[in-house]
């Protein structure tokens, strides 16, 4: 049991490569060639393992916040329009933040990243706890309209004031996360993500209110029986995603874009998905999943530079570790009977009701 | 003005309307597919891909039909027999078909760059109808799929509300184990509800590239499947309703065109955001799923 925990996710991603293999096989490129490439690109070199981890930053913010949410069966799909919220909010804030030391400028970017994510998942949380509107379909939905602020943004109000490209002005030396490691683009975000996801962890394992959130996962109605406040626990857990999410975003803008740009998100929060369940929705883990995945999009553009494979691929790999993953996981292969057999055969009257916890 | 705003509405709510109609089906049965979205992109793709290199526009229909419906079966595997989150299931769903169409439209035709483009279905006028003013051209000039998508819709609702088979649906969709205990298949009924929806879903995408925009960008989809779900909701799992709800998400979609053409000083991306912004205020007003199916969402796992 503990053995599988580990060797499962092992296990999808070797089928998934597999499979990976076949769609290369019909795009007519050589499979062995591309895994070479993305593994040169990825942990070639120092600076392309530094690059790696520049990757896995942000998805460990979005992994962070997708696990959060989906610990308590909220199923929060809006991580990339929470990230894209932070980062507008913190890329607004930036360029007027001259004459700020460090220590005040960086924790102000990162509270309006914060308070950026916070709004847009609180959104969704309070639609979902007061309207019970399916915050599957508000998340989606916000992030488009987040995406589309911030392109009339950077197109508008926070265009550079040159107005030469769809980008906003740089942010003020004081509000840059410093660059240690040059010409690397790794920075201490990256210590932030971990001190995060080992912050997240004691949450959900060690606190109250982390239990009572995993046992909103469980069972809602249970929980409320048990007097847990569901719908303010409902907005307050979407809207911590949310943050988490838009804090990533506040990160991003801070330490490696230091401005807004159009495409700033390329996925992430959707990624972060995939992120999030390879590592069991286990915040530690999530720190080890995003480094593959940051390792998948920065192999992806060697890749394309050396097999001209797009690195759109990726989503291919992404969505296929995910269903694999799914069906390693299920308790429920004897579904699977029904496929070949037309008609169920299991007796019905067999097991006693209180064995049904599938 | 007014008349090509109603057809640019009623053109636009068309592939919504066929997404939305196979998602009514499906949620009937207790499913909900965010993996629409997808399936959506994949018969867009496949559609037009199929009608580019065999040059039939009805051989790429069938193409689009037959790769959502690949699409929806995978799903249903997913979901149905193997009772894994259909949220979960759904949203890889997604991921894939947008990473499986990007990688194969920019292998074909990212590198020549010749024209991925077909001549359209073409609009037929019936008869003098499509002379009656301001409402003409938009319900009476249109192409085949679009009467398909309307005409569909009282045979649906009469279908659900009215046979024998939507009370099948309904009873996988509301008590699962009780259908299971008067001798339904609710494994059986699920799949054929997700593979119905995947040839109403391939047609939706489909028109987007043979008939809407004659071509494919990555994405081309854009959030249209994700719409179709919240009309499913804002129609209250009712085919009329769901028509109205297309119909209005249409109207969002082709006033951002107007506007955009009124050149107002409005930053254009405002009304590119309309459509989903008008989702969440519909679904702020009207969104309890009061009227859900009660086993919506919950795998059923026979024992």
């Amino acid at each position: 049991m503990k053995a599988g925990i580990i060797a499962k996710p092992i296990a999808a991603v070797i089928l998934a490569a597999a499979l990976i293999a076949l769609v290369l096989l019909a795009l007519g490129a050589s499979p062995f060639g591309v895994m070479g490439a993305l593994w040169q690109g990825a942990f070639g070199t120092w600076l392309a393992f530094t690059e790696t981890l520049v990757k896995a930053m942000p998805l460990v913010f979005c992994g962070l916040a997708v696990a959060i949410a989906f610990q308590g069966a909220l199923w929060n799909i809006g991580a990339d329009g929470q990230l894209i919220a932070g980062a507008t909010l913190a890329g607004a804030l930036g360029p007027a933040l001259t004459h700020w030391p460090h220590l005040l400028a960086i924790p102000a970017m990162l509270a309006a990243g914060v308070a950026g994510g916070a709004t847009w998942g609180g959104v969704a949380g309070w639609l979902r706890a007061r309207r019970d509107v399916n915050e599957i379909i508000s998340t989606i939905m916000l992030n488009f309209v987040a995406a589309q602020i911030l392109s009339a943004a950077v197109h508008g109000p926070l265009m550079e004031p040159s107005r030469a490209y769809p980008k906003s002005a740089p942010i003020a030396p004081g509000a840059e996360l410093h660059l240690y490691f040059a010409p690397s683009r790794l920075n201490l975000a990256m210590a932030l993500a971990v001190a995060l996801a080992a912050g997240c962890y004691l949450f959900l394992f060690r606190t109250r209110a982390g239990f009572e959130l995993r046992a909103l996962g469980r069972n809602r109605r249970a929980s409320a029986f048990f007097g847990i406040p569901i719908a303010r626990l409902t907005t307050r857990t979407l809207a911590l995603s949310g943050a988490l999410a838009g804090l990533g975003g506040a990160v991003q803008v801070s330490a490696i874009t230091h401005r807004l740009y159009e495409t700033l998100s390329p996925g992430w929060g959707y990624e972060a998905i995939a992120v999030a369940l390879v590592a069991r929705l286990n915040p530690l883990a999530i720190v080890a999943t995003a480094i593959f995945f940051g390792a998948l999009d920065n192999g992806a553009q060697a890749m394309q530079r050396a097999e001209g494979v797009s690195p759109v691929l990726v989503q291919v790999i992404q969505g296929m570790v995910i269903m694999i993953l799914l069906a390693f996981d299920t308790s429920a292969w004897s579904g699977m009977r029904t496929v070949f057999a037309g008609a169920p055969t299991v007796p019905a009257a067999n097991t006693p009701a209180a064995a049904s916890d599938a | 003005m007014l008349e090509a705003f109603l057809t640019s509405t009623i053109a636009m709510a068309t592939p919504i309307l066929l997404a939305a109609l196979g998602e009514t089906i499906v949620e009937y049965s207790g499913v909900i597919n965010i993996g629409i979205e997808g399936s959506m992109l994949c018969g867009a793709f496949f559609g037009l891909a199929a009608a580019y290199f065999s040059g039939s526009l009805a051989l790429g229909m069938i193409a689009a039909v037959a790769a959502a419906i690949a699409l929806n079966a995978l799903l249903a595997l997913l979901v149905v027999n193997l009772a894994v989150s259909q949220v979960v299931a759904g949203t890889a769903l997604d991921i894939l078909a947008l990473g499986l169409t990007g990688v194969f439209y920019r292998r074909l035709f990212g590198i020549t760059g010749k024209a991925f483009t077909v001549a359209p279905i073409r609009p037929i006028a019936l008869g003098p109808l499509a002379h009656i003013p301001v409402v003409g051209p938009a319900l009476f000039d249109q192409n085949v799929i679009v009467y398909a998508a309307f005409a569909l819709v009282p045979c649906i609702a009469g279908v659900l509300s009215r046979s024998r088979y939507g009370l099948e649906l309904r009873a996988a969709g509301e008590r699962p184990e009780a259908a299971d205990a008067l001798g339904l298949n609710v494994y059986r009924i699920r799949w054929q509800a997700l593979l119905i929806a995947g040839a109403l879903t391939g047609l939706a995408g489909g028109y987007l590239t043979m008939a809407y925009a004659d071509t494919f960008v990555e994405g081309i989809s854009a959030g249209r499947g994700f719409v179709a779900l919240a009309v499913v909701i804002v129609g209250r799992w009712n085919a009329y309703g769901v028509a109205a709800a297309s119909v209005l998400f249409g109207s969002a979609m082709a006033l951002q065109f107007a506007l955009q053409a009124s050149g107002t000083a409005i930053p254009y991306q405002l009304f590119l955001a309309l459509p989903y912004a008008l989702t969440l205020a519909v679904l702020a007003i009207f969104g309890g799923q009061a009227n859900a199916p009660s086993a919506l969402g919950e795998p059923y796992v026979r024992r």
